[in-house]
Formats: structure tokens, sequence, C-alpha cells
């Protein structure tokens, strides 16, 4: 998936956010040099093709209560991996879930789980949800809660050089 | 912790987890969903975004779409060491998160790369620099359903 100059100048002068003005399309296309319509249709095509996942906010989870957030790890049967996970990421308290490799012997889990809440008891509680859900098909699991945010900065699209 | 935020700064939470529509006015159409005017929206998303409710507020757009690598790493860190390591790991600008977890693999952070050779590469570095091994957790899939809590 390629994106063109100008896609990559949408994206470097939107990554760190969208103006908050009544019309931001229009204040992207005037530091860009381009048309309001232009940079709408080019936003659009890049959501078609799935490089802007959505626009909108991201909550911070800590200043909403929710301190408790829980990176639960799963050892999942590697044939039924795929369609429990798809299961696990429709819970309503999971924001992200992937399959990951294994790294043997030090870590045995295939399947992560993001789960959230305001409590450990509530994440716990969550956990065992996963846990009834996986059944037979899940030999270990462990559960590893944030103690500290180390460093958190953006995703950033780097200048290409030149 | 959450008094200074009322209902409708919570509903237009929720309703921002969703996506904003693609319209040159788009606070005008968030508005009318929410029973608001196009000031009082953008008043309260910079006021959100100020105290810190909103971490971001923008396109989110996917880091392997754009053209870059992306890989969850964790460490083992010596707890005496905990702080010079983060020191070591953090001054790489391609680390985006780090966090610190109460397992015995006590540090995990995502690396954003241009390449899946800039993973391998600043995995490399940091394990030059601290001693210390770094596992590489590339996600293999994803299930994806949405990014959202209730606020």
């Amino acid at each position: 998936m390629t994106l063109d100059a100008t896609d990559r100048r949408i994206v470097e002068v939107t990554q760190a956010g969208l103006p908050l003005v009544p019309a931001p399309f229009a204040a992207v296309a005037e530091v860009l040099g381009l048309t309001e319509p232009e940079v709408i249709d080019r936003i659009a095509a890049m959501k078609e093709r799935g490089v802007i996942r959505r626009i909108g906010g991201a909550p911070n989870h800590y200043k909403l209560g929710m301190t408790a957030n829980g990176m639960s790890v799963w050892d999942v049967d590697d044939g039924l991996v795929d369609q429990l996970g798809e299961k696990i990421g429709a819970l309503p308290f999971v924001t992200h879930s992937y399959r990951r490799p294994r790294a043997l012997p030090v870590w045995p889990y295939n399947l992560f789980a993001m789960v959230h809440g305001s409590t450990r008891d509530e994440v716990d509680a969550k956990r065992a949800e996963i846990a009834a859900i996986l059944g037979d098909a899940c030999r270990g699991s462990d559960i590893l809660f944030s103690t500290k945010i180390l460093k958190k900065t953006g995703l950033r699209l780097r200048r290409k050089e030149g | 912790m959450t008094q200074d935020i009322d209902t409708t700064d919570r509903a237009l939470l929720n309703r921002l987890q969703d996506d904003l529509p693609l319209d040159r006015r788009p606070f005008a159409a968030l508005g009318q969903e929410l029973d608001l005017t196009e000031v009082e929206v953008l008043a309260r998303i910079s006021r959100l975004r100020d105290t810190g409710y909103l971490t971001r507020f923008g396109p989110f757009y996917d880091a392997a779409a754009l053209g870059g690598a992306f890989c969850l790493c964790a460490m083992e860190v010596p707890e005496d060491r905990y702080e010079t390591v983060t020191e070591q790991v953090n001054a790489h600008s391609e680390v985006a998160h780090n966090y610190a977890r109460d397992h015995r693999l006590n540090m995990w952070f995502v690396m954003a790369t241009e390449s899946a050779e800039g993973i391998q590469a600043t995995a490399r570095r940091i394990e030059a620099e601290t001693g210390l091994q770094v596992l590489l957790f590339p996600k293999e899939r994803e299930f994806f359903i949405g990014f959202r809590v209730a606020a």
C-alpha cells in the first residue's frame, strides 16, 4: 500500500491531530496549498484503503478511572487460536487482541488481549470470562498489569529525507 | 478524579470513539447528533483534550498501512538497573510507548520504524547498549473490533 507525496504530506500534518476549527479539512488544505475537496477526497480514499482506521478521539483510560489495565496472555492451541481470537476480540471489555509468536521457553503465550477496568478485581473477573470462552483450547495464561507508563508518544511517520 | 466532566462530555467521549463524519463541517454534524451547537462541540473537545481526557483527536493511521513496521518488544530488566535501562530504551525515537509491567518480563514497549529491518536493527542496538535480550512479539493477526471504553 503506497502513499503518494501528497498523501504523505496530509499524514504529516494530521498525525498529531486535526485542527479544532469549524472546517478542519479546509485548514489542512490551506497549510498544504490544496483545496478542501482534494483533502476530503484523499482522506476518504485513505479510509477506503485502510490507511486511516477512523477519525476520532482516544480517551485516556486512567483519567476515566480505569486504572487497572491488564494485558491478558493465553497459550491457545494453534489450530483454534484464530477462531477463538475473533470471539475474544469481540468482547466489549477487550480493546485490542492479537495473535503473536511465542518465545519459548520464557514465553508460551500466543494470544494477547488488553482488558480495561477500574479495579484489579474487575479485570480478574473479565479474565475469567475469557478463560471460560477459551475452555480446553487454553493450556495456560497470565495477566500483566502495567505499573507505570515509561514513555508515550504517538506513532509518527518520519519525514522522508531529500 | 472524574468530577470535572459532565454527562454531555461522557456522551461526546463515547461518540468520538466512532468515526467522525467526513463532512466539511464535521463538528456541526456531531452537534446535530448530540443536540449541541458546533461551537459547543469544539469547545468541549478542546477542553477534553487540554485536560487530558482525550489523548488525541484526529485521524488514526494504521502504522503498517503507512509502510512502516511495528513491533511489541519485551525485556527482563534487573530491578537495580531499571531506571538506567529505561533511559537507554526511551532514548531511541523508534520506541513509541513503553510500560513497566509486573512480570519477569518487566518492560514492554512498542517500536515503530520505516521498515522491518529497522525493528531488528533497533532491537540489536538496545541489546548492545544494555547487554539484555530484547524479545520481539510482532503481531501475526489482529482480532480488531474497535477501540472503545465506556466513558
